[in-house]
């Protein structure tokens, strides 16, 4: 069974007395273990659609399963409920919490989200933070941190509560080259590792080809593949 | 909870500056509030002891109507003895009653041989009016403070009139009164000791002995004017008062089958009791305004908080966390802070009052010097302490409810 299935997805925003349309039907699949890529420029969609798969929004209309589930009748706890236990986030801005540490970041959604014990917790965090080769600065604030290593806690944060998908927003755009290959590295390492699939959004040609699985969207709609007669 | 209260300290010690000055604010608060509790408290002991235990006891007893006239004094209506044995039977057996002292009031014209003044007199038995009012003893700035407060013979002079009229212990006075046949006697005293003023009725009375102040009237049966009466302890005054009304009431009735007796409390007899009234009245106020202030403050604090947080919300909400854990996040912040102010304030509190007590505060209110001796009630300083956090609890609700309804997508685009 597919982890994602996208059936005629279409999301439209309210603007004043008009409805703007952001996705104009969309229709996918997405396996397990994937490591996929929507790729366009902005505007294009990317991110309304990774918002709907990560149940932060509804679509207007089509079905989205995620997971065996349903996201479009998911209420506003049981979305929270579904994404804390089922999906990792990672950010464009990395959205470290600033007053914890490296090591307090990546437990947070075991203790504040899931609710575990201490110890199942320390063994957790310790294997993510070691996984993401951060251990040595486990103790830092985020304000210590370069970007890279940010992002490093950020993969192990949405990692740590062992979901099926991680949904990563422009996670490079805020990198430099090397550092944004090494995140895009050991994102692919993770899902070797955990089996855990990674969907990412980016307008970045060279990172979109590390991709094993890419979608082009253009308006609301995917492109065809490249060379694919229509 | 104990890791929400762990992120509450860290993010109010974010904006280190902000967080003391919220904090300060609410210290000084509960700081205003906890000294004016405790000095007004001392101040209101120190007046109400000294106008119950030196002057009119806890409760007065007169025949129906004596209270209303009592500023001339009148000869007319005094409670037989039949009555008296009645009250003195319903104080006997009363658990509450510490001691009575039966008083004959009178006006009477004060002679020191070259001029006369007016003086207003109470004729006491020594040994009972020592034990209702122990504290008169303590008015005597002159004379034997250690014997009988008076003996036959003897009158306790008001320092004010022994200024005026140049009178000193041992001198010898003539009081004339007029009894209610309308005819005049006179007696000569000797001046037993200078009475030092107190405020309120009664704090410029003389006191002489009691058989004297009969003589005087030509009183020939054992009628008085006045019971007052002692409790053991002032907290029994209301329950007593209900008490006693019913015992004298059910007793002591007039033709019209009628109570012939009325009973006051301390509070009832002296203007002091609306001094009090008012020191409650500003304490009520200042209380308001902590709540006001701890109101305005911790909301101003966690509004700002959530408005500077929203991508960080937004990026909570995203990753799993249940918007009441969101909600009780910013809820134990403004909690932690109102806490950490008002404990600050109440151990600050407990500082300044033991200094006061180290170094006490003398203050003169009319002719009396009074020291204060503030205390801090432990139930007074609890519910300051659960007032301040409730209130910042209430200051949260809203911007912590804000968080919690946030919307994650527009709360992680927010720049």
């Amino acid at each position: 069974m597919a982890l994602i299935e996208a059936r005629n997805v279409t999301k439209a925003y309210r603007m004043g007395d008009q409805d703007v349309p952001a996705l104009k039907g969309i229709t996918f699949n997405i396996g397990e273990g994937a490591f996929a890529a929507f790729v366009g420029p902005s505007g294009s969609g990317k991110s309304t659609l990774l918002n709907l798969i990560g149940c932060l929004d509804h679509p207007s209309r089509g079905t989205l399963q995620v997971a065996g589930v349903d996201v479009a009748s998911l209420s506003r706890s049981a979305a929270a409920t579904f994404r804390g236990e089922h999906l990792g986030f990672v950010f464009q801005d990395f959205n470290l919490v600033p007053v914890l540490s490296a090591y307090e970041n990546i437990e947070y959604p075991l203790l504040m989200v899931r609710g575990w014990s201490e110890a199942k917790r320390r063994e957790r965090v310790n294997q993510m933070i070691a996984a993401v080769g951060m251990s040595e600065q486990a103790h830092k604030r985020p304000d210590q941190l370069s970007g890279g290593q940010k992002q490093r806690v950020a993969v192990a944060r949405a990692l740590v509560g062992q979901p099926k998908l991680v949904l990563a927003d422009e996670p490079t755009a805020n990198l430099d080259h090397d550092t944004a290959y090494k995140v895009l590295n050991l994102m692919k390492a993770m899902r070797d590792d955990f089996g855990t699939s990674f969907i990412f959004s980016t307008h970045d040609p060279k990172i979109m080809h590390e991709a094993e699985q890419t979608f082009t969207l253009e308006d609301g709609r995917i492109a065809p593949p490249a060379g694919a007669q229509s | 909870m104990s890791q929400t209260l762990t992120l509450a300290a860290r993010n109010l010690m974010r904006y280190r500056r902000r967080t003391l000055l919220t904090a300060l604010l609410i210290t000084l608060g509960v700081l205003a509030l906890l000294l004016f509790v405790a000095a007004a408290g001392s101040f209101k002991q120190t007046m109400v002891g000294s106008i119950t235990d030196s002057m009119l006891g806890h409760l007065q007893v007169h025949r129906k109507g004596y209270t209303a006239s009592m500023d001339n004094l009148p000869l007319t209506m005094n409670l037989q003895p039949r009555a008296v044995g009645l009250i003195e039977d319903a104080l006997k057996a009363d658990p509450a009653v510490a001691a009575y002292s039966k008083r004959v009031k009178l006006g009477a014209m004060f002679s020191n041989f070259e001029q006369n003044s007016s003086v207003r007199l109470n004729g006491i038995d020594a040994a009972a009016e020592d034990a209702a009012v122990p504290a008169l003893r303590g008015r005597i700035i002159d004379g034997d403070k250690t014997g009988p407060l008076v003996s036959p013979g003897k009158v306790l002079v008001p320092a004010l009139l022994a200024k005026g009229m140049n009178v000193k212990v041992g001198d010898p006075v003539v009081l004339v009164a007029t009894n209610t046949q309308g005819s005049v006697n006179g007696k000569t005293f000797t001046v037993g000791g200078i009475l030092e003023g107190i405020t309120g009725p009664g704090g410029r009375d003389g006191y002489i002995d009691i058989a004297d102040a009969r003589e005087l009237l030509r009183m020939d049966k054992e009628e008085v004017m006045e019971v007052a009466v002692r409790l053991k302890d002032i907290d029994l005054l209301p329950a007593t008062q209900k008490r006693l009304v019913a015992a004298l009431d059910g007793s002591i009735r007039n033709k019209e089958d009628k109570p012939a007796t009325e009973l006051h409390t301390w509070a009832e007899l002296s203007p002091f009791a609306n001094i009090v009234k008012m020191i409650d009245m500003m304490t009520v106020f200042i209380r308001i305004m902590l709540v006001a202030i701890v109101l305005v403050s911790v909301m101003n604090v966690m509004l700002m908080a959530v408005y500077e947080r929203i991508r960080e919300i937004g990026t909570l909400a995203a990753i799993g966390t249940q918007p009441r854990k969101l909600m009780a996040i910013f809820l134990s912040e403004g909690l932690l802070l109102g806490l950490v102010g008002a404990v600050v304030g109440v151990a600050l509190s407990y500082a300044v009052v033991a200094a006061l007590n180290v170094w006490p505060v003398v203050f003169a209110f009319g002719r009396e010097q009074i020291t204060l001796h503030p205390t801090l009630a432990g139930a007074e300083v609890l519910g300051v302490l659960v007032l301040a956090v409730l209130v910042s609890g209430l200051a949260s609700l809203q911007p912590a409810w804000r968080a919690a309804r946030m919307d994650p997508i527009e709360a992680l685009r927010h720049v």
